[in-house]
């Protein structure tokens, strides 16, 4: 079969644009090199719906990135994923900080951002009484907040999926030619993929990806972002995003109150070769933890539950690179889609649709069209009553599997049932294993979930595809020496 | 939604619960042991090694078979229990006892009335997360009890060759059962100058398997894309940063971190109880009521014990005074106490002066002789020698009534 449009990576970039075109009724098919969707940048950053003043008004980033904002918020209101809409708070703490705050706020008046509210020392307090004393000013976006990232690409593409697009995981995209009007797609395995118009959204990966299929040279390059994750008790869980005054290349280190409920310290800036290179030091730790207690009160090591890394697929010109290839035809490039990329999303999903559409490919309205989904229960969150109800009809809504979030049986089974078998895609979906004890005492009870729902022997289950096996086999198998 | 009237609710049925329980039961209260888990016992559940009970039992039993006799006395005693019951909130109310909020799949929600709560939570392992270990995050990476789980429990093998991240007691016992299993132990890496377990178990879970034991020395990287590859590990320097010149790789498909537990004291701090920074648990008087009327703790909640035998102790003990404080009975004067020299922690943090008390201390040395002191007003006002001095092993003094008249601060003297 041939599709209409094939588009090659399942982060926010590729999510969305499959969710874009699932309003038409031409045939799409979402390719994803890893085992389950959303593997590279997207399930590991901060999380922030940002505001759409941090660039300059006459960069593609913020033109996306202020229309993003406001998709996202109706996408919420449609899919249903954690977003947590507390505003975001950009700080001054001493009196030369207040100059580049004031250019920032200026800057997000150019732009356009609304609702900007410049405020003195005490308003700032009112808006965040966990601010460190030494705050002197800033200005507040009330339009901003925190998303699970990993649930609103998982629910993107959970709609696309319901209105007709095809996933294909486990197909990394190595060679593409084109030939009568259809590119042909292989996968390291052997795999083939026909469609008449490509997309590549291959993160990282971009460079890579235009190379194999002709298409213009360039080079992504990795910038890392570590992050740091506090309990949910933390006593600095601040009520909105705090923002310090930023520096060259960064937003600067960020307090994130995550839609999840815990408390996010980071990210760091630092350019690296590797695009596999996700390692956390305890040096940066550190370094955020400092600079971050210097911003908000109440953080503390002691609260540290785990800690990632994030690359920024970097392109030369610091904007995100979303064109028609200039060299291969009916191929759309988005490439360098750092932050605010995430935030940008739905605009770039919805740009990279008028690029497809001027390059000749065919929108008629699907007329199924259903862009809902079912809202989504978490046990933690239902009142007594309604979790009686719950558990009436289904007694594995009251069986608590993961003690530190709360997470029932029935929302592990949940996941399963939706497609992820991994133990990370389990617990992205589910948040089981993401709290304190990060998995110590229910990856035992969630093997067993997962393995009894999927069929699959507990033996075979991974974190995250591939060789990354969990076990190694059965008690009595090794030789005893 | 049922609603059960109760004397005491018990949260956790391992050791210390069941221990609390049966005391409570005996003297005729209405009692409840709840449990998030199928089986009462706790983390002894999964400690099929031997060792336990010498001194609780006067014999040498499995942690099965400890919890077993436990959940007997339990049981005979008359307590109730309600497993696969997880507590998830508990408050005070205006008259001073308690509402408990319990899941279960069997009967979904239900609130429990009780007067008096214990605490008997246990502990949760510190992970790798939590000592920000350095590098990437590949499968293979457990703590030493959830290895423990899957093995003993689920009869699955974690790896086929294992690093070990700390030398606390419970990293030691795996160390041996992950050889027992045909599972190759590379080596056990621990950061202090001394292990942090038991002197017997460094005996008879290393030295007796040739396992090479890395003291002074981080773990400063874990490499693997997919499944764990290596370990780099390097010394320390005298300033206790890791001499990366002297870097080493330990090649292994698994790491298992054993580096410390920390009181599961969430429910606690729903009701405000007040904790102790030291232990990570709460604060206590000798009657093992916390700062919060009617709800006491004890067992690893409490602070971390090295032998079940201790926590069954204790929790009994706690027990009685849970018994006490629903017949009425009232505390009296009250001294404080506090840990001084060379003391990580000291429990009870308060005492009544007029009666005896038994104080635990956790040492922060290691040392072969030494004197205990209780300082009042500056003067040493009680002693006792101590000849084994080790951070692993606990130390307990019994102290007369009427021997310390004031607040007390404790120090331990090398001599
Ligand atoms: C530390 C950090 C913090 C950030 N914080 C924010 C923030 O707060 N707010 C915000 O808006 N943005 C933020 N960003 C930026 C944001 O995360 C990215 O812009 C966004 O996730 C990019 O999405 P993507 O889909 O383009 O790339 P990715 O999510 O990387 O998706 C690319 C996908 O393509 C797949 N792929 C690669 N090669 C192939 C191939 N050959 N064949 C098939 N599939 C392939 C990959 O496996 C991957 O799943 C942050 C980034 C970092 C690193
Ligand atoms: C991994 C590990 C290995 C050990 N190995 C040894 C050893 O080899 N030798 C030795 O002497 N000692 C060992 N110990 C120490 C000793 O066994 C423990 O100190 C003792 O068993 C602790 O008893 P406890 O009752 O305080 O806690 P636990 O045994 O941990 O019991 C706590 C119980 O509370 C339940 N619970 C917690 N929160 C809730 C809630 N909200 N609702 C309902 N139920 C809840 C838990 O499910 C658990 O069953 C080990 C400890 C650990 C953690």
């Amino acid at each position: 079969m041939i599709y209409d449009t094939a588009i090659i990576g399942s982060g926010a970039t590729g999510a969305a644009t499959a969710y874009m075109l699932s309003h038409y009724s031409g045939k799409t098919i979402l390719l994803e090199k890893a085992h389950e969707v959303c593997a590279g940048v997207s399930k590991a950053n901060s999380g922030i719906v940002h505001g759409g003043f941090h660039h300059p008004s006459d960069s593609l980033k913020t033109r996306l990135e202020l229309r993003g904002n406001e998709l996202i918020d109706r996408l919420q209101h449609e899919l249903h994923f954690p977003y947590l809409k507390c505003g975001i708070l950009v700080v001054a703490y001493s009196e030369p900080e207040l100059e580049t705050l004031r250019k920032l706020y200026r800057q997000g008046l150019d732009n356009g951002v609304k609702d900007m509210e410049f405020c003195d020392r005490k308003r700032v307090f009112e808006l965040e009484s966990k601010l460190h004393e030494s705050a002197v000013g800033g200005f507040f976006v009330p339009n901003g907040g925190t998303i699970e990232p990993y649930g609103y690409v998982f629910s993107l593409v959970e709609c696309a999926l319901k209105n007709g697009v095809s996933l294909q995981c486990d197909f990394e995209v190595v060679s593409g030619t084109f030939a009568d009007g259809v590119w042909t797609l292989k996968s390291a395995d052997g795999g083939e993929i026909k469609a008449r118009y490509v997309v590549n959204a291959a993160g990282l990966f971009a460079d890579e990806v235009s190379k194999a299929l002709g298409a213009e040279e360039f080079k992504i390059f990795p910038r890392k972002g570590e992050e740091y994750l506090l309990d949910r008790n933390s006593a600095g869980r601040p009520e909105r995003v705090v923002f310090p005054v930023p520096v060259k290349h960064s937003k600067g280190v960020l307090v994130i109150p995550t839609a999840g409920g815990t408390t996010m310290i980071g990210p760091t800036a630092e350019a690296v070769d590797d695009k596999g290179d996700t390692a956390t030091t305890s040096d940066n730790f550190l370094k955020i933890l400092k600079l971050t207690q210097n911003m908000v009160n109440g953080l503390t090591a002691r609260d540290l539950i785990t800690s990632f890394a994030g690359l920024r697929p970097v392109h030369e010109s610091e904007d995100f690179y979303i064109a028609k290839s200039e060299k291969s035809p009916n191929l759309i490039q988005a490439a360098g889609i750092q932050s605010p990329g995430l935030t940008a999303s739905p605009a770039i999903g919805e740009f990279i649709t008028s690029l497809l559409k001027d390059a000749g490919l065919e929108l008629v309205e699907n007329p199924g069209f259903d862009g809902t989904l079912p809202p989504r229960y978490e046990a933690r969150k239902l009142d007594d009553a309604k979790l009686q109800e719950f558990h009436d009809n289904d007694p594995a809504w009251t069986n608590i599997i993961c003690r530190c979030e709360e997470i029932s049986e029935a929302e592990i089974i949940e996941a399963v049932k939706r497609g992820h078998t991994t133990v990370d895609g389990v617990k992205f979906y589910t948040r089981a294993g993401m709290g304190r004890c990060q998995g110590g005492f229910c990856s035992a009870k969630v093997l067993n979930i997962i393995s009894r729902e999927s069929g699959i022997p507990m033996e075979e289950l991974t974190k995250r595809g591939g060789k990354s096996r969990i076990l190694a086999g059965k008690l009595g198998e090794l030789e005893v020496k | 939604m049922v609603r059960l009237d109760y004397d005491v609710v018990i949260a956790g049925a391992g050791a210390a619960g069941l221990a609390a329980g049966t005391v409570c039961a005996q003297a005729g209260c209405s009692t409840l042991i709840v449990d998030r888990e199928g089986r009462t016992g706790g983390i002894l559940n999964q400690c099929i090694h031997n060792g336990f009970g010498l001194r609780y039992f006067k014999e040498e039993l499995t942690g099965p078979e400890f919890a077993y006799r436990m959940s007997e006395k339990a049981r005979h005693a008359g307590a109730e229990f309600a497993l696969n019951s997880a507590i998830t909130d508990i408050k005070q109310l205006e008259d001073g006892t308690f509402d408990i909020r319990v899941l279960s799949g069997k009967d979904g929600v239900t609130h429990l009335h009780a007067r008096a709560v214990m605490l008997a939570m246990g502990c949760r392992e510190r992970n790798r997360g939590a000592i920000a270990t350095p590098g990437e995050r590949p499968a293979g990476v457990f703590t030493a009890g959830t290895a423990q789980k899957l093995l003993n429990c689920e009869g699955k093998l974690p790896g086929k060759s294992a690093v070990i991240v700390g030398s606390g007691d419970i990293g030691l016992i795996m160390a041996r059962r992950l050889r027992w299993s045909g599972i190759e132990v590379k080596a056990v890496i621990e950061i202090m100058p001394h292990s942090a377990g038991l002197t017997r178990n460094v005996v008879q879970c290393l030295h007796d398997f040739d396992i090479p034991l890395y003291l002074s020395t981080s773990v400063i990287r874990i490499d693997g894309k997919e499944r764990v590859e290596k370990v780099v590990a390097a010394p320390l320097n005298s300033d206790r940063t890791p001499d990366t010149s002297r870097a080493f790789e330990i090649e292994c498909d698994t790491v298992l971190f054993s580096v410390g537990l920390i009181p599961e004291m969430e429910l606690a701090r729903k009701l405000g109880v007040k904790e102790n920074p030291a232990t990570g648990g709460a604060e206590v008087n000798s009657a093992y009521s916390t700062s919060v009327p009617g709800v006491f703790s004890a067992g690893n909640v409490l602070h971390v014990h090295d032998l079940v035998d201790f926590v069954a102790e204790e929790a009994e003990y706690a027990g009685k005074c849970i018994v006490d404080y629903l017949v009425g009975a009232k505390t009296g004067k009250e001294f404080s106490s506090a840990a001084g020299k060379n003391l990580k922690y000291a429990i009870p943090n308060r005492f009544a002066a007029a009666k005896a008390t038994r104080f635990l201390f956790r040492p922060t040395v290691v040392t072969d002789r030494a004197v205990l002191k209780a300082m009042v007003d500056g003067k040493s006002v009680w002693e006792k020698k101590l000849a084994f001095v080790r951070p692993a092993e606990m130390i307990i003094a019994e102290v007369a009534a009427d021997t310390l008249h004031g607040d007390v601060t404790f120090e331990l003297e090398e001599l």
